[in-house]
Protein backbone atom coordinates (compact mmCIF):
# COMPACT_ATOMS: atom_id res chain seq x y z
CA UNK A 1 0.00 0.00 0.00
CA UNK A 2 2.82 2.39 0.95
CA UNK A 3 6.31 1.84 -0.39
CA UNK A 4 9.13 4.11 0.80
CA UNK A 5 12.41 3.79 -1.06
CA UNK A 6 15.78 5.29 -0.20
CA UNK A 7 14.23 8.37 1.37
CA UNK A 8 16.60 11.11 2.50
CA UNK A 9 15.71 14.55 3.78
CA UNK A 10 18.28 17.25 4.43
CA UNK A 11 17.30 20.55 6.09
CA UNK A 12 19.99 23.24 5.95
CA UNK A 13 22.83 20.67 5.98
CA UNK A 14 21.20 18.65 8.78
CA UNK A 15 20.26 15.16 7.69
CA UNK A 16 16.81 14.51 9.17
CA UNK A 17 16.20 11.25 7.32
CA UNK A 18 18.89 9.04 5.86
CA UNK A 19 18.08 6.20 3.48
CA UNK A 20 14.70 5.17 4.85
CA UNK A 21 13.11 2.07 3.33
CA UNK A 22 9.76 0.98 4.65
CA UNK A 23 6.61 -0.61 3.37
CA UNK A 24 3.11 -0.87 4.80
CA UNK A 25 0.62 -3.50 3.75
CA UNK A 26 -3.01 -2.78 3.08
CA UNK A 27 -5.03 -2.43 6.30
CA UNK A 28 -1.92 -2.72 8.42
CA UNK A 29 -1.47 -0.61 11.54
CA UNK A 30 2.16 0.46 11.85
CA UNK A 31 3.64 2.70 14.54
CA UNK A 32 6.76 4.73 14.06
CA UNK A 33 8.57 5.21 17.35
CA UNK A 34 11.62 7.24 18.23
CA UNK A 35 12.85 10.05 20.43
CA UNK A 36 11.83 13.64 19.67
CA UNK A 37 13.65 14.99 16.64
CA UNK A 38 14.39 11.61 15.04
CA UNK A 39 12.61 12.62 11.86
CA UNK A 40 9.46 10.53 12.31
CA UNK A 41 7.14 13.49 11.78
CA UNK A 42 9.19 14.55 8.76
CA UNK A 43 8.71 11.08 7.30
CA UNK A 44 4.95 11.29 7.90
CA UNK A 45 4.80 14.73 6.27
CA UNK A 46 6.61 13.43 3.21
CA UNK A 47 4.15 10.54 2.89
CA UNK A 48 1.29 13.03 3.31
CA UNK A 49 2.78 15.09 0.49
CA UNK A 50 3.23 18.14 2.74
CA UNK A 51 7.03 18.03 2.42
CA UNK A 52 9.33 16.90 -0.35
CA UNK A 53 12.13 14.38 0.11
CA UNK A 54 15.66 15.38 -0.86
CA UNK A 55 16.15 12.02 -2.55
CA UNK A 56 14.14 8.83 -2.75
CA UNK A 57 10.45 8.30 -3.32
CA UNK A 58 7.17 7.29 -1.78
CA UNK A 59 4.72 5.13 -3.67
CA UNK A 60 1.10 4.88 -2.61
CA UNK A 61 -0.80 2.13 -4.38
CA UNK A 62 2.07 1.98 -6.88
CA UNK A 63 1.85 5.69 -7.73
CA UNK A 64 4.56 8.14 -6.66
CA UNK A 65 3.42 10.82 -4.18
CA UNK A 66 3.68 14.31 -5.68
CA UNK A 67 1.56 16.24 -3.19
CA UNK A 68 -1.21 15.94 -0.63
CA UNK A 69 -4.34 14.03 -1.59
CA UNK A 70 -7.64 12.75 -0.27
CA UNK A 71 -6.39 9.16 -0.43
CA UNK A 72 -4.29 9.97 2.66
CA UNK A 73 -6.07 11.42 5.67
CA UNK A 74 -3.96 13.15 8.31
CA UNK A 75 -4.63 13.63 12.01
CA UNK A 76 -2.29 16.30 13.36
CA UNK A 77 -0.89 16.67 16.86
CA UNK A 78 -2.38 20.08 17.47
CA UNK A 79 -6.06 20.72 17.11
CA UNK A 80 -6.83 21.60 13.51
CA UNK A 81 -10.54 22.05 13.98
CA UNK A 82 -12.00 25.22 12.54
CA UNK A 83 -13.10 27.14 15.65
CA UNK A 84 -16.06 28.82 13.94
CA UNK A 85 -17.61 25.52 12.89
CA UNK A 86 -19.41 23.06 15.10
CA UNK A 87 -18.26 19.45 15.48
CA UNK A 88 -20.76 18.54 12.77
CA UNK A 89 -19.65 21.48 10.62
CA UNK A 90 -16.01 20.48 10.93
CA UNK A 91 -16.69 16.96 9.68
CA UNK A 92 -18.94 18.24 6.89
CA UNK A 93 -16.17 20.63 5.88
CA UNK A 94 -14.06 17.63 4.83
CA UNK A 95 -16.96 16.21 2.79
CA UNK A 96 -17.65 19.19 0.59
CA UNK A 97 -15.56 17.82 -2.23
CA UNK A 98 -17.57 14.60 -2.29
CA UNK A 99 -20.22 14.05 -4.96
CA UNK A 100 -22.99 13.49 -2.43
CA UNK A 101 -26.14 15.38 -1.52
CA UNK A 102 -26.43 17.74 1.42
CA UNK A 103 -28.50 15.25 3.36
CA UNK A 104 -26.04 12.46 2.74
CA UNK A 105 -23.21 14.70 3.83
CA UNK A 106 -25.01 15.55 7.02
CA UNK A 107 -25.82 11.92 7.68
CA UNK A 108 -22.27 10.79 7.06
CA UNK A 109 -20.83 13.42 9.39
CA UNK A 110 -23.30 12.43 12.08
CA UNK A 111 -22.47 8.76 11.62
CA UNK A 112 -18.74 9.40 12.02
CA UNK A 113 -19.20 11.55 15.10
CA UNK A 114 -21.21 8.70 16.56
CA UNK A 115 -18.40 6.30 15.66
CA UNK A 116 -15.97 8.26 17.84
CA UNK A 117 -18.47 8.49 20.69
CA UNK A 118 -19.56 12.07 20.14
CA UNK A 119 -23.26 11.57 19.47
CA UNK A 120 -25.02 14.51 21.10
CA UNK A 121 -22.09 16.89 20.60
CA UNK A 122 -22.83 17.69 16.95
CA UNK A 123 -23.64 21.32 17.67
CA UNK A 124 -20.76 22.01 20.07
CA UNK A 125 -18.03 24.38 18.96
CA UNK A 126 -14.39 23.25 19.45
CA UNK A 127 -13.92 25.76 22.31
CA UNK A 128 -16.63 23.91 24.22
CA UNK A 129 -14.97 20.50 23.78
CA UNK A 130 -12.12 18.99 25.80
CA UNK A 131 -8.78 18.27 24.12
CA UNK A 132 -9.65 14.59 23.80
CA UNK A 133 -13.04 15.35 22.27
CA UNK A 134 -11.44 17.76 19.81
CA UNK A 135 -9.08 15.02 18.64
CA UNK A 136 -12.05 12.67 18.30
CA UNK A 137 -13.73 15.17 15.99
CA UNK A 138 -10.46 15.37 14.03
CA UNK A 139 -10.41 11.58 13.80
CA UNK A 140 -14.04 11.49 12.68
CA UNK A 141 -13.26 14.15 10.08
CA UNK A 142 -10.30 12.19 8.70
CA UNK A 143 -12.28 8.96 8.51
CA UNK A 144 -15.41 10.58 7.06
CA UNK A 145 -14.09 10.95 3.52
CA UNK A 146 -12.80 7.37 3.59
CA UNK A 147 -9.13 7.71 2.73
CA UNK A 148 -7.33 4.41 2.17
CA UNK A 149 -4.50 5.54 4.42
CA UNK A 150 -4.59 7.38 7.73
CA UNK A 151 -1.46 9.20 8.84
CA UNK A 152 -1.45 10.15 12.52
CA UNK A 153 1.22 12.50 13.84
CA UNK A 154 1.34 12.09 17.63
CA UNK A 155 -2.40 12.68 17.73
CA UNK A 156 -2.64 12.07 21.47
CA UNK A 157 0.64 13.80 22.36
CA UNK A 158 -1.02 16.88 23.83
CA UNK A 159 -3.55 14.97 25.95
CA UNK A 160 -3.36 14.05 29.62
CA UNK A 161 -2.47 10.45 30.50
CA UNK A 162 -6.01 9.31 31.31
CA UNK A 163 -7.58 10.85 28.21
CA UNK A 164 -4.76 9.37 26.21
CA UNK A 165 -5.64 5.87 27.38
CA UNK A 166 -9.28 6.39 26.44
CA UNK A 167 -8.24 7.61 23.01
CA UNK A 168 -5.95 4.61 22.43
CA UNK A 169 -8.80 2.31 23.33
CA UNK A 170 -11.22 4.19 21.10
CA UNK A 171 -8.82 4.19 18.15
CA UNK A 172 -8.26 0.43 18.56
CA UNK A 173 -11.99 -0.28 18.60
CA UNK A 174 -12.67 1.98 15.62
CA UNK A 175 -9.80 0.57 13.61
CA UNK A 176 -10.66 -3.05 14.36
CA UNK A 177 -14.18 -2.39 13.11
CA UNK A 178 -13.23 -0.32 10.04
CA UNK A 179 -9.78 -1.32 8.92
CA UNK A 180 -7.55 0.87 6.84
CA UNK A 181 -3.80 1.37 6.50
CA UNK A 182 -2.51 3.47 9.40
CA UNK A 183 0.90 4.99 10.04
CA UNK A 184 0.95 6.21 13.61
CA UNK A 185 3.81 8.40 14.84
CA UNK A 186 4.44 8.43 18.59
CA UNK A 187 7.18 8.50 21.18
CA UNK A 188 5.15 6.38 23.59
CA UNK A 189 6.23 2.73 23.35
CA UNK A 190 3.28 1.32 25.33
CA UNK A 191 0.89 3.19 23.05
CA UNK A 192 2.64 1.84 19.95
CA UNK A 193 2.60 -1.77 21.14
CA UNK A 194 -1.01 -1.58 22.31
CA UNK A 195 -2.47 -0.37 19.05
CA UNK A 196 -0.12 -1.65 16.31
CA UNK A 197 0.46 -4.71 14.18
CA UNK A 198 4.06 -3.68 13.75
CA UNK A 199 6.35 -1.21 15.51
CA UNK A 200 9.10 0.51 13.56
CA UNK A 201 11.81 2.11 15.68
CA UNK A 202 14.01 4.94 14.45
CA UNK A 203 17.42 6.32 15.39
CA UNK A 204 17.86 10.06 15.86
CA UNK A 205 20.07 12.33 13.72
CA UNK A 206 20.29 11.10 11.11
CA UNK A 207 16.87 9.41 11.18
CA UNK A 208 17.22 5.82 10.10
CA UNK A 209 15.05 2.75 10.55
CA UNK A 210 16.48 0.85 13.49
CA UNK A 211 14.27 -2.24 13.53
CA UNK A 212 10.81 -3.52 12.69
CA UNK A 213 9.08 -5.60 15.32
CA UNK A 214 5.83 -7.48 14.76
CA UNK A 215 3.31 -7.27 17.60
CA UNK A 216 1.81 -10.73 17.94
CA UNK A 217 -0.71 -9.82 20.63
CA UNK A 218 -4.16 -11.17 19.71
CA UNK A 219 -6.97 -8.93 18.52
CA UNK A 220 -9.37 -7.55 19.47
CA UNK A 221 -7.03 -5.83 21.86
CA UNK A 222 -8.15 -5.03 25.36
CA UNK A 223 -6.64 -2.59 27.84
CA UNK A 224 -5.96 -5.45 30.28
CA UNK A 225 -3.42 -6.91 27.85
CA UNK A 226 -1.12 -4.09 28.86
CA UNK A 227 -0.31 -5.88 32.12
CA UNK A 228 0.34 -9.27 30.52
CA UNK A 229 3.93 -10.62 30.30
CA UNK A 230 4.12 -10.60 26.48
CA UNK A 231 3.17 -6.94 26.41
CA UNK A 232 5.65 -6.01 29.12
CA UNK A 233 8.45 -8.03 27.51
CA UNK A 234 7.85 -6.41 24.16
CA UNK A 235 7.81 -2.86 25.51
CA UNK A 236 10.98 -3.54 27.53
CA UNK A 237 12.65 -4.95 24.44
CA UNK A 238 11.70 -1.92 22.31
CA UNK A 239 12.80 0.50 24.99
CA UNK A 240 16.20 -1.21 25.21
CA UNK A 241 16.43 -1.11 21.42
CA UNK A 242 15.81 2.65 21.24
CA UNK A 243 18.09 3.38 24.17
CA UNK A 244 20.85 1.26 22.69
CA UNK A 245 20.74 3.31 19.54
CA UNK A 246 20.70 6.72 21.20
CA UNK B 1 -5.27 40.74 51.57
CA UNK B 2 -6.33 39.62 48.11
CA UNK B 3 -4.27 36.96 46.44
CA UNK B 4 -2.42 37.77 43.23
CA UNK B 5 -4.92 37.97 40.36
CA UNK B 6 -7.80 36.99 42.60
CA UNK B 7 -11.12 37.46 40.80
CA UNK B 8 -13.86 39.77 41.99
CA UNK B 9 -17.54 39.65 41.11
CA UNK B 10 -18.92 41.75 38.30
CA UNK B 11 -20.82 43.84 40.80
CA UNK B 12 -17.70 44.54 42.86
CA UNK B 13 -15.86 45.44 39.66
CA UNK B 14 -18.54 47.90 38.62
CA UNK B 15 -18.67 49.44 42.10
CA UNK B 16 -14.92 50.02 42.17
CA UNK B 17 -14.85 51.37 38.60
CA UNK B 18 -17.71 53.79 39.24
CA UNK B 19 -16.00 54.73 42.51
CA UNK B 20 -12.87 55.85 40.66
CA UNK B 21 -14.88 58.18 38.45
CA UNK B 22 -16.84 59.47 41.44
CA UNK B 23 -13.67 60.21 43.41
CA UNK B 24 -12.09 62.08 40.51
CA UNK B 25 -15.26 64.04 39.93
CA UNK B 26 -15.44 64.81 43.65
CA UNK B 27 -11.85 66.08 43.71
CA UNK B 28 -12.56 68.21 40.65
CA UNK B 29 -15.67 69.64 42.22
CA UNK B 30 -13.91 70.26 45.58
CA UNK B 31 -10.90 72.14 44.20
CA UNK B 32 -13.11 74.37 42.06
CA UNK B 33 -15.78 74.94 44.75
CA UNK B 34 -13.21 76.05 47.31
CA UNK B 35 -11.72 78.49 44.83
CA UNK B 36 -8.26 76.92 45.15
CA UNK B 37 -7.87 77.10 41.41
CA UNK B 38 -9.09 79.93 39.23
CA UNK B 39 -12.01 78.94 36.94
CA UNK B 40 -9.90 80.23 34.09
CA UNK B 41 -7.60 77.22 34.48
CA UNK B 42 -10.10 74.71 35.76
CA UNK B 43 -13.81 75.51 35.56
CA UNK B 44 -16.19 73.61 37.84
CA UNK B 45 -17.99 70.45 36.63
CA UNK B 46 -21.23 72.40 36.78
CA UNK B 47 -20.02 75.15 34.46
CA UNK B 48 -18.62 72.62 32.00
CA UNK B 49 -21.98 70.85 31.85
CA UNK B 50 -23.75 74.21 31.53
CA UNK B 51 -21.46 75.21 28.69
CA UNK B 52 -22.10 71.94 26.86
CA UNK B 53 -25.80 72.60 27.38
CA UNK B 54 -25.48 76.00 25.75
CA UNK B 55 -23.60 74.56 22.80
CA UNK B 56 -26.30 71.93 22.42
CA UNK B 57 -28.98 74.61 22.51
CA UNK B 58 -27.34 76.55 19.68
CA UNK B 59 -26.83 73.34 17.69
CA UNK B 60 -23.05 73.86 17.47
CA UNK B 61 -22.43 70.80 19.61
CA UNK B 62 -24.34 68.50 17.29
CA UNK B 63 -22.86 69.89 14.11
CA UNK B 64 -19.33 69.60 15.60
CA UNK B 65 -19.87 66.00 16.74
CA UNK B 66 -21.57 65.12 13.47
CA UNK B 67 -18.80 66.59 11.34
CA UNK B 68 -16.03 64.97 13.37
CA UNK B 69 -17.75 61.59 13.38
CA UNK B 70 -18.23 61.82 9.61
CA UNK B 71 -14.53 62.63 9.09
CA UNK B 72 -13.35 59.79 11.33
CA UNK B 73 -15.72 57.35 9.68
CA UNK B 74 -14.66 58.14 6.13
CA UNK B 75 -10.91 58.36 6.87
CA UNK B 76 -10.97 55.23 8.96
CA UNK B 77 -13.07 53.23 6.50
CA UNK B 78 -10.79 54.21 3.62
CA UNK B 79 -7.76 53.03 5.59
CA UNK B 80 -9.52 49.87 6.73
CA UNK B 81 -10.75 48.83 3.29
CA UNK B 82 -7.25 49.26 1.87
CA UNK B 83 -5.59 47.50 4.80
CA UNK B 84 -8.00 44.57 4.48
CA UNK B 85 -7.10 44.28 0.81
CA UNK B 86 -3.33 44.50 1.24
CA UNK B 87 -2.67 43.12 4.75
CA UNK B 88 -3.75 39.53 4.04
CA UNK B 89 -1.55 39.41 0.92
CA UNK B 90 1.43 40.57 3.00
CA UNK B 91 0.57 37.89 5.56
CA UNK B 92 0.52 34.99 3.12
CA UNK B 93 3.00 35.92 0.41
CA UNK B 94 6.72 36.39 1.02
CA UNK B 95 6.99 38.44 -2.17
CA UNK B 96 4.27 40.85 -1.02
CA UNK B 97 5.84 40.94 2.41
CA UNK B 98 9.21 41.91 0.96
CA UNK B 99 7.62 44.51 -1.30
CA UNK B 100 5.40 46.13 1.32
CA UNK B 101 6.47 45.44 4.88
CA UNK B 102 9.86 47.20 5.08
CA UNK B 103 8.27 50.23 3.40
CA UNK B 104 5.34 50.29 5.81
CA UNK B 105 7.69 49.85 8.75
CA UNK B 106 9.62 52.87 7.56
CA UNK B 107 6.58 55.02 6.87
CA UNK B 108 4.92 54.28 10.20
CA UNK B 109 7.93 55.70 12.03
CA UNK B 110 7.58 59.00 10.22
CA UNK B 111 5.58 61.22 12.55
CA UNK B 112 2.17 61.81 11.03
CA UNK B 113 1.96 65.22 12.75
CA UNK B 114 4.87 66.37 10.60
CA UNK B 115 2.74 65.64 7.54
CA UNK B 116 -0.01 68.00 8.60
CA UNK B 117 1.53 71.10 6.90
CA UNK B 118 2.27 69.04 3.80
CA UNK B 119 -1.29 67.70 3.61
CA UNK B 120 -2.58 71.26 3.85
CA UNK B 121 -0.41 72.20 0.86
CA UNK B 122 -1.62 69.13 -1.00
CA UNK B 123 -5.28 69.06 -0.09
CA UNK B 124 -6.14 72.41 1.46
CA UNK B 125 -8.10 72.54 4.68
CA UNK B 126 -11.19 70.67 3.51
CA UNK B 127 -12.44 67.30 4.64
CA UNK B 128 -10.05 65.61 2.21
CA UNK B 129 -7.09 66.79 4.28
CA UNK B 130 -8.70 65.36 7.45
CA UNK B 131 -9.29 62.04 5.71
CA UNK B 132 -5.69 62.04 4.56
CA UNK B 133 -4.27 62.58 8.05
CA UNK B 134 -6.55 59.93 9.59
CA UNK B 135 -5.66 57.56 6.77
CA UNK B 136 -1.92 58.15 7.22
CA UNK B 137 -2.17 57.61 10.95
CA UNK B 138 -4.05 54.32 10.72
CA UNK B 139 -3.49 52.63 7.36
CA UNK B 140 0.20 51.76 7.70
CA UNK B 141 -0.28 50.36 11.18
CA UNK B 142 -3.36 48.43 10.11
CA UNK B 143 -1.59 46.73 7.21
CA UNK B 144 1.11 45.46 9.53
CA UNK B 145 -1.37 44.35 12.18
CA UNK B 146 -3.64 42.59 9.69
CA UNK B 147 -0.64 40.89 8.05
CA UNK B 148 0.49 39.73 11.45
CA UNK B 149 -2.94 38.36 12.32
CA UNK B 150 -2.96 36.35 9.09
CA UNK B 151 0.59 35.16 9.70
CA UNK B 152 -0.38 33.83 13.11
CA UNK B 153 -2.81 31.31 11.65
CA UNK B 154 -1.23 27.97 12.60
CA UNK B 155 0.51 26.12 9.77
CA UNK B 156 -1.28 22.82 10.57
CA UNK B 157 -4.55 24.50 9.50
CA UNK B 158 -3.02 25.19 6.09
CA UNK B 159 -1.79 21.60 5.97
CA UNK B 160 -5.30 20.43 6.80
CA UNK B 161 -6.67 22.23 3.77
CA UNK B 162 -3.97 20.71 1.58
CA UNK B 163 -4.65 17.17 2.78
CA UNK B 164 -8.35 17.74 2.12
CA UNK B 165 -7.41 18.45 -1.48
CA UNK B 166 -8.36 22.14 -1.37
CA UNK B 167 -6.78 24.61 -3.76
CA UNK B 168 -4.78 27.63 -2.66
CA UNK B 169 -7.61 30.14 -3.03
CA UNK B 170 -10.04 27.91 -1.15
CA UNK B 171 -7.54 27.42 1.69
CA UNK B 172 -7.07 31.17 1.98
CA UNK B 173 -10.73 32.14 1.83
CA UNK B 174 -12.20 29.23 3.77
CA UNK B 175 -9.49 28.48 6.34
CA UNK B 176 -6.79 31.14 6.70
CA UNK B 177 -8.81 34.38 6.55
CA UNK B 178 -11.70 33.22 8.75
CA UNK B 179 -9.10 31.98 11.27
CA UNK B 180 -7.38 35.36 11.31
CA UNK B 181 -10.63 37.35 11.51
CA UNK B 182 -10.92 37.66 15.34
CA UNK B 183 -7.38 39.07 15.58
CA UNK B 184 -8.00 41.34 12.59
CA UNK B 185 -11.13 42.66 14.27
CA UNK B 186 -9.11 43.43 17.40
CA UNK B 187 -6.57 45.34 15.31
CA UNK B 188 -9.38 47.33 13.68
CA UNK B 189 -10.88 48.15 17.06
CA UNK B 190 -7.57 49.44 18.43
CA UNK B 191 -6.84 51.54 15.35
CA UNK B 192 -10.29 53.14 15.46
CA UNK B 193 -9.19 54.78 18.70
CA UNK B 194 -6.11 56.14 16.96
CA UNK B 195 -8.24 57.51 14.13
CA UNK B 196 -10.01 59.79 16.65
CA UNK B 197 -6.66 61.11 17.87
CA UNK B 198 -5.52 61.94 14.35
CA UNK B 199 -8.82 63.62 13.61
CA UNK B 200 -8.38 66.02 16.50
CA UNK B 201 -4.79 66.72 15.48
CA UNK B 202 -5.93 67.60 11.97
CA UNK B 203 -8.85 69.71 13.16
CA UNK B 204 -6.74 71.62 15.69
CA UNK B 205 -4.37 72.81 12.99
CA UNK B 206 -6.73 73.86 10.26
CA UNK B 207 -10.48 73.49 10.11
CA UNK B 208 -13.67 75.46 9.86
CA UNK B 209 -15.74 73.02 11.88
CA UNK B 210 -15.55 69.91 14.01
CA UNK B 211 -14.64 69.25 17.61
CA UNK B 212 -10.93 70.04 17.24
CA UNK B 213 -11.85 73.32 15.57
CA UNK B 214 -14.19 74.27 18.42
CA UNK B 215 -11.44 73.49 20.97
CA UNK B 216 -8.99 75.66 19.06
CA UNK B 217 -11.41 78.56 18.87
CA UNK B 218 -12.23 78.19 22.58
CA UNK B 219 -8.50 78.46 23.35
CA UNK B 220 -8.44 81.92 21.76
CA UNK B 221 -11.19 83.12 24.12
CA UNK B 222 -9.74 81.18 27.07
CA UNK B 223 -13.03 79.27 27.22
CA UNK B 224 -11.61 76.39 29.24
CA UNK B 225 -15.13 75.11 30.00
CA UNK B 226 -15.67 74.40 26.29
CA UNK B 227 -12.24 72.78 25.94
CA UNK B 228 -12.71 70.47 28.92
CA UNK B 229 -16.27 69.66 27.92
CA UNK B 230 -15.22 68.69 24.41
CA UNK B 231 -12.24 66.64 25.60
CA UNK B 232 -14.59 64.69 27.87
CA UNK B 233 -17.07 64.22 25.02
CA UNK B 234 -14.24 62.97 22.77
CA UNK B 235 -13.36 60.44 25.47
CA UNK B 236 -16.98 59.30 25.68
CA UNK B 237 -17.31 59.04 21.89
CA UNK B 238 -14.12 56.95 21.71
CA UNK B 239 -15.43 54.72 24.47
CA UNK B 240 -18.79 54.29 22.73
CA UNK B 241 -17.20 53.34 19.41
CA UNK B 242 -14.86 50.92 21.16
CA UNK B 243 -17.70 49.29 23.09
CA UNK B 244 -19.74 49.00 19.90
CA UNK B 245 -16.86 47.21 18.15
CA UNK B 246 -16.43 44.95 21.17
CA UNK B 247 -20.12 44.10 21.19
CA UNK B 248 -20.09 43.28 17.47
CA UNK B 249 -16.98 41.16 18.02
CA UNK B 250 -18.67 39.27 20.85
CA UNK B 251 -21.53 38.37 18.54
CA UNK B 252 -19.34 37.48 15.55
CA UNK B 253 -16.94 35.40 17.59
CA UNK B 254 -19.41 33.84 20.01
CA UNK B 255 -17.99 30.45 18.98
CA UNK B 256 -14.83 31.21 20.96
CA UNK B 257 -16.74 31.19 24.22
CA UNK B 258 -16.30 28.12 26.40
CA UNK B 259 -19.87 28.46 27.71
Amino acid sequence: MIEIRGLTKVFHNVTALDGVDLSLDENEFVSLVGVSGCGKSTLLNIIAGLAEPTTGEVLVGGQPVTGPGRDRGVVFQSSTLLPWKTAQGNVEFALRGEPISRDERRARAREHLELVGLAGFEDAFPAQLSGGMQQRVALARSLSYRPSILLMDEPFGALDALTRRDMQELLTIVWEAHRLTVLFVTHDIEEAVYISDRVVTMTPRPGRILAETAVALPRPRRVEQQSEPEFLQLTAHLLAQIRGAA
Amino acid sequence: MARIRQRISRRQYTTVAVGTFAVLLGVWWAVTATGMISPLFLPSPGSVVARLGELMATGDFFSDVGLSTYRVTVGYLAATVMALAIGPLVGVSAVFEAAVEPLMDFVRYMPVVAFVPLTIVWAGTDDIQKFLIIWMGTFFQQVLMVADAVRQVPQPLVHLGETLGMGRTAILTQIVFPSAWPRVWDALRVTLGWAWTWLVVAELVAATGGMGYRINVAKRYLATDTIIGYVLVLGILGLLFDQAMRAIGRVMFAYQRVR
